[in-house]
């Protein structure tokens, strides 16, 4: 396939003696919008460490074609510039000043936090942080995304209001994004493929695609079909999966 | 929560002190519990002061001792940090070199006194080369720990926007150390404050370490006095000074987590 993004072939990585993620194979196309979903402490992060490149693997290989860009859970801003400084930061390659600061305005309209350009980042609350995280990452060109339960800190309503924008912006502009969460409304909503992986050393246990427009709602059948199927497959509902969503296997 | 006091507060509140101290003081001497060459009075001083002031000595030894205290904690500033910023990022050299600094830090700079005289002599050397001392071993140390501290992901977001190199240094390392190194200022500049005056007592010719040392000599407790409270007074000033850097925007957040 020639829109192939990213590729893991055989990918295994251990911390010493605890292996993290066993002979994983996946790959991912062009403008691909990919959710992980497991258990907490599976090695969902360090597998999205491993395809941003800032580690290797103990084992395989990872091909990236592009740049990557990385939404850290949190904590990943840079305290010592404002909010407008830290998304301008997306832009850097942007040298048109009036161009650059009128994108970062309207970043700023997006996440909602437009009276807080001059604010550092120790004077917002947490899920403003991760908003601004978004924005920097979402400024500029980058065609991959890699995002580490980016609305994790969110309100429940800011996060479903977070996710209709985002699936707005990936129609408008689309990237390939690797999206690792625990939630799985979250996956089932945004995913063009929802990759399961078992408890850690983390393998795929399946692999759910679901092929339906963006924004989807989130009583939509398919959405709350794949929700199910997800459930199911971690053993936290009882199994009966619908025709269209016949796991396919990885 | 907690009251915030008023700034009318902020002022009376430490006048009442002081006022209290100085009754005490005159109260003291009043009673001449004590002989008066042993223990002036706060007219004396007062008088001490205002001498001082017309013979010009006073005004000159305080900048005596500035400018030594200026030189040899620039010196330590400008030669320590990079030198701390070097040694945070490669962990060979820090294994190498921190015990020889922690050494140099743990060694008090009035131990160099002796070596002090012998190698430059009488005057301002000594001075800012005891001062050297102080400062940089402290501002290395400092340095070195904020620079092996920062966190990692700072540098991967750094890597993921294309920052690399120099500008790594100035936009992520330097900003990201800054509220430590500022703290490291503040406490070594106090050092060196408190370093010059000893110095200055052995060997000086002139500065306020010397003008107590004078003072001392003559048996002028009231010049003693006056030295002293110099001395303190301008140590205040000197941290009030550096504690501005704190209030500098892109720096505030080391100091309200």
């Amino acid at each position: 396939m020639s829109d192939k993004r990213i590729e893991l072939q055989d990918v295994s990585h251990a911390f010493g003696t605890v292996e993290v993620i066993k002979s994983l194979n996946l790959t991912i196309s062009d403008h691909e919008i990919v959710a992980i979903v497991g258990p907490s402490g599976c090695g969902k992060t360090t597998l999205l460490n491993l395809l941003s490149g800032h580690e290797p693997p103990s084992s395989g290989s990872i091909q990236r074609v592009g740049k990557a860009r990385m939404i850290y859970q949190q904590d990943g801003l840079f305290p010592w510039l404002t909010v407008e400084e830290n998304i301008a930061l997306g832009l850097r390659h942007q040298k048109d000043e009036e161009a650059r600061r009128r994108q970062v305005r309207d970043l700023l309209t997006f996440i909602r936090l437009e009276g807080f350009a001059g604010h550092y980042p120790h004077q917002l609350s947490g899920g403003m942080r991760q908003r601004v995280e978004l924005a920097r990452a979402l400024a500029g060109e980058t065609d991959i995304l890699l995002m580490d339960e980016p609305f994790s800190a969110l309100d429940y309503i800011t996060r479903l209001r977070m996710r209709h924008e985002l699936a707005e912006i990936f129609n408008e502009r689309p990237r390939t994004v690797i999206l690792v969460t625990h939630d799985i409304e979250e996956a089932a909503q945004l995913a063009d493929r929802i990759v399961v992986l078992s408890e850690r050393p983390a393998r795929i246990i399946n692999v759910i695609p679901i092929r339906l427009p963006r924004p989807r709602n989130l009583t939509h059948p398919l959405v709350v079909e794949a929700i199910h199927c997800i459930l199911a497959q971690m053993g936290l509902e009882d199994a009966v999966i619908g025709p269209e969503l016949q796991p396919a296997k990885a | 929560m907690k009251e915030r006091p008023s700034s009318r507060q902020k002022i009376l509140l430490p006048l009442c002190v002081l006022l209290a101290a100085l009754a005490l003081w005159s109260l003291l001497s009043v009673l001449r519990l004590f002989p008066e060459s042993l223990f002036p009075s706060p007219g004396q001083v007062a008088r001490g002061f205002y001498e001082e002031m017309q013979r010009g000595r006073l005004f000159d030894d305080t900048i005596a001792s500035l400018f030594r205290v200026s030189v040899g904690f620039v010196l330590a500033v400008v030669l320590g940090v990079p030198f701390g910023l070097w040694l945070g990022h490669r962990v060979g050299a820090r294994m190498a070199f921190l015990p020889v600094i922690n050494f140099f830090r743990s060694l008090s700079p009035l131990a160099w006194i002796p070596f002090a005289i012998l190698w430059f002599g009488i005057g301002d050397t000594p001075a800012i080369f005891l001062i050297f001392m102080a400062a940089f071993f402290p501002i290395v140390l400092a340095t070195l720990s904020a620079v092996a501290g920062i966190p990692t992901i700072y540098f991967r977001v750094a890597q993921d926007y294309g920052i690399g190199g120099v500008e790594m240094l100035c936009r992520v390392t330097l900003p990201a150390i800054m509220p430590q190194v500022i703290t490291a200022l503040r406490v070594t500049a106090g050092l060196s404050w408190l370093v010059v005056v000893a110095a200055e007592m052995i060997a000086g010719r002139d500065g306020l370490g010397f003008l107590i040392w004078d003072a001392r000599n003559g048996l002028r407790s009231d010049l003693l006095v006056v030295g002293m409270i110099v001395i303190g007074f301008m140590g205040v000033v000197i941290d009030r000074i550096l504690v501005q850097l704190t209030r500098i925007p892109s720096v505030r957040w080391g100091y309200e987590r």
